[in-house]
């Protein structure tokens, strides 16, 4: 069932991790992006794999949901080890077959490469497993706020973010029942030729984009019943408060990352 | 004719989550043939789950959903047939809409059955008849009609597919009375016409009560009861209790019959109110 | 009595080529009044609705909410916040995944400062019984609960007059019975008016005024009881009488004395009691 994907995948909590300012995440994410392709040794990965598992030891949050992850991106990281492993032709000659070849410098590159593409995704699956998608949305709008003066249109993108994963469960839901319908009415959703499949699409994909211009249509007019006039002159009740714990945080990643630039350069 | 029974048929939503929930818990029954059957119960009683196992939309947890006596899921592939002969119109059918033309939209459901031309034409043609929809109309787009109508349209898309049972969820939601009364003089014509059997879910038992020759009625997921609407009316109290809106007529003769004027039988329509009272007034002015 | 609505030969039609679905609306709704706009689909009646809050403008004629042309745009603001609209779908018109960020959008789009915004918001979910609910997703709740998160919306603006286009229509009995009570609690506790439009007789009963609507014009507008005993013109125009109603004109047409202003159950029982206790006495003195 399409109900069971848990979008924006959200954990609610307590934890510290879940505390932070927002804003401070989204910061603290990206240097801790910085921090894991910041070197190409070993040594300065390993301070972002101690990293990662502290937070997510903080996080409360099980490593299993963090694996499950890993597991949906399984092909791509294949993919990267299998270009990596058979294209680079430096170091020793560990195997060879006619054109193909792994030399050990392919096998530590390749290796590498699954480390870092495992720590950034996990790493960043904190931020979202942390931090609820509309909590996100408000923090990115902040954060964007100065470009307001470049008339880039910040609230706008970050109203219209909130509006999707707003209606995603109603859309989700809506889909299911249309599903649900046409299925009554003898077509094949999950079986059948592909061109019946194709056209049976089609009788899922027309009421759902009907209902889904009615439903903005009767959405902006409520908006509008509501006094909505764009970003100008607007109060928020989601007050964004920065506490000392944010600054530690701030401090703690401030560090971990001059030890990976310092590891890397000795 | 289509035999569907249940066997402690039961239906528990996202096992292993804390939303775990049982939606229909050991139900088993005998659905009564060619009759009109009343569905009742308020939101959550299981009522909506349970008759989307008759044509095999959701899959038991357990128990089992017979049709003609044999396990419609005992063999996957025939699942597709036991949704032509058990069809199902969803609440608010109108947002199923989808084809370019009025007759291509009712026509989807036959033509997936694989039913020549002619024979499409002909039950769409029957099935308009019976809904009150003018062969004008067969050539418009759906998008354009009024809202009546195009529940009339969706409605016939499932009718046309001749389902020896049809199953409507609600189909009378958010119409006005003129709107309600003409749906269902038309759910009657199409009863009239082919004999099946008719399944309906109404949260008004005034419609019901006219209507319906038995009623089925869920609660907490559970078989409540399923008997002949008189029989039922007879449970007044208890139906109050699980929190069903009795008819405000069935109300007045109770609080009558505890007042010590007792007529001695269930009152639910207007017009069976009015004889009986009249008949009184007639035999005490008689004394 | 001080008017919240004023309508004045409000006449509308979408263009000048269509017919006219509003033929001459007089109206007048005063402060505080529990007004039920009854009238099957295409009456007019939805289309009276959107007027009320300058979602439509008048083609002909005018409407001054709380003193204000709704034709003024420069005061659609101030008119919008003094008059609410509830809309009949409970989904499209919940802007936030957050129910408490909900109520607070119109206060928001207001500029209401911070700590005031907080204390409205708090006191309208709590007026309309979805306080515990603040951090829930609209998504979690029913359609009663959610159209009750609607009507807190418009509370927070701190409205005189609320709106409401068949709020019930897409909900189950029990929805029906929880926006009930919410709006019967906010003009009788909060004296706000409420406009309710609808098709359902047994909401319409328990209003204090009815006005019935019927291709664009007002047909009835009276106290429910009144409107009610017109069961001929009510059946005519396609609408439902209470059955305690239908009963009781059904008996005076046979020439029982049995008045026709019946719309309670209770009412019903007694008046049955009377007439065949007494049709028995009758005859025996």
């Amino acid at each position: 069932m399409l109900r069971d994907i848990t979008i924006g995948q959200y954990f609610p909590g307590e934890s510290i991790i879940h505390r932070l300012d927002p804003r401070f995440k989204i910061v603290l994410t990206i240097l801790f992006i910085v921090m894991v392709f910041t070197g190409d040794k070993f040594i300065c990965l390993s301070v972002g794999a101690v990293f990662t598992v502290l937070v997510i030891l903080l996080s409360g949050i099980k490593i299993k949901m963090f694996l499950k992850t890993l597991k949906s991106l399984l092909p791509l990281m294949l993919l990267t080890v299998l270009l990596n492993l058979f294209f680079i032709k430096s170091g020793d000659v560990l195997w060879q077959w006619k054109f193909l070849k792994i030399t050990s410098e392919g096998v530590d590159i390749s290796i590498f490469m699954i480390v870092r593409i495992s720590l950034l995704l996990m790493g960043t699956s904190v931020l979202t497993y942390t931090t609820s998608p509309i909590t996100l949305t408000d923090a990115v709008e902040r954060l964007l706020s100065p470009l307001k003066k470049l008339r880039f249109p910040v609230h706008e993108l970050a109203m219209m973010m909130s509006i999707a994963l707003r209606f995603i469960p109603t859309l989700i839901e809506e889909t299911d029942k249309i599903i649900s319908a046409q299925k009554a009415r003898g077509a094949e959703i999950d079986s059948g030729s592909f061109m019946a499949r194709a056209k049976n699409l089609i009788s899922i994909l027309v009421p759902l984009f009907v209902s889904s211009f009615r439903r903005a249509d009767e959405l902006a007019t409520a908006m509008e019943c509501r006094c909505y006039n764009g970003g100008a002159g607007r109060t928020r009740l989601r007050q964004l408060r920065s506490a000392p714990r944010d600054y530690i945080a701030l401090a703690v990643t401030l560090i971990f990352l001059a030890a990976a630039i310092v590891l890397n350069i000795m | 004719m289509a035999v569907v029974e249940t066997e402690e048929l039961t239906y528990t939503y996202s096992i292993g989550t804390p939303f775990e929930k049982t939606a229909v818990d050991h139900v088993t029954l005998s659905l009564r043939d060619g009759g009109i059957t009343g569905v009742m119960g308020h939101t959550g009683s299981g009522k909506s789950t349970l008759i989307q196992h008759f044509n095999g939309l959701i899959r038991p947890t357990s128990g089992r959903v017979l049709l003609d006596g044999k396990d419609i899921w005992e063999d996957k592939k025939n699942i597709r047939d036991v949704r032509f002969r058990v069809g199902l119109v969803f609440q608010y059918p109108e947002y199923q809409l989808f084809e370019e033309t009025v007759y291509d939209d009712i026509a989807f459901g036959p033509k997936n059955m694989g039913l020549d031309e002619s024979e499409i034409k002909r039950r769409i043609m029957d099935t308009a008849n019976d809904i009150g929809l003018p062969e004008e109309l067969m050539k418009r787009s759906p998008f354009e009609l009024s809202g009546g109508q195009k529940r009339r349209v969706a409605i016939a898309g499932v009718m046309a597919m001749e389902p020896e049972l049809l199953i409507l969820d609600e189909p009378t939601a958010g119409l006005d009375p003129a709107g309600r009364d003409m749906i269902l003089e038309h759910i009657k014509n199409y009863h009239r016409r082919t004999k099946n059997t008719i399944l309906i879910v109404s949260h008004s038992m005034e419609d019901i009560a006219g209507f319906a020759d038995s009623i089925l009625v869920m609660n907490k997921g559970r078989l409540f009861c399923y008997d002949d609407t008189v029989n039922v009316f007879a449970r007044l109290e208890e139906l109050t209790r699980i929190g069903l809106d009795v008819p405000q007529i069935t109300k007045v003769f109770d609080s009558l019959k505890h007042h010590g004027i007792d007529f001695g039988k269930q009152v639910y329509t207007v017009e069976y109110a009015k004889k009986l009272i009249l008949q009184r007034l007639a035999e005490k002015e008689g004394l | 009595m001080e008017y919240i609505i004023e309508t004045e030969d409000l006449h509308f039609r979408y263009s000048d080529d269509e017919q006219w679905v509003l033929k001459g609306i007089d109206l007048k709704i005063g402060k505080g009044e529990f007004v039920a706009v009854l009238g099957h689909n295409g009456s007019g009646k939805s289309t009276l609705a959107k007027h009320f809050n300058a979602i439509l403008l008048p083609t002909k004629g005018k409407v001054t909410v709380n003193g204000i042309d709704t034709a003024d745009e420069e005061k659609l603001f101030e008119l919008r916040q003094s008059a609410g609209m509830v809309f009949q779908n409970p989904d499209n018109q919940i802007v936030s995944s957050v129910v408490e960020e909900d109520v607070a959008f119109a206060p928001e789009n207001l500029g209401v400062p911070y700590e005031e915004m907080r204390r409205r918001v708090d006191e309208a979910l709590k007026s309309v019984g979805m306080y515990e609910y603040r951090l829930h997703s609209p998504s979690q709740l029913s359609g009663g609960q959610k159209q009750r998160v609607a009507i807190a919306g418009i509370i927070a603006m701190h409205p005189e007059c609320i709106i409401l286009d068949e709020p019930t229509a897409m909900l189950d009995p029990q929805g029906r019975r929880e926006v009930m009570e919410t709006v019967t609690k906010m003009n009788r506790e909060y004296g706000v008016t409420i406009i309710l439009i609808t098709h359902y007789m047994d909401e319409a009963a328990k209003c204090g005024r009815v006005v019935v609507m019927d291709k664009g014009r007002i047909i009835l507008d009276d106290r429910p009881e009144k409107v009610f005993s017109q069961v001929e013109t009510l059946k005519k125009i396609g609408l439902d009488v209470p059955q305690v109603t239908e009963l009781a004109w059904e008996l005076r047409r046979a020439g029982y004395d049995i008045s026709p202003e019946i719309i309670t159950e209770e009412e019903c029982a007694a008046a049955l009691e009377k007439l065949i206790k007494q049709s028995g006495h009758g005859n025996s003195s």
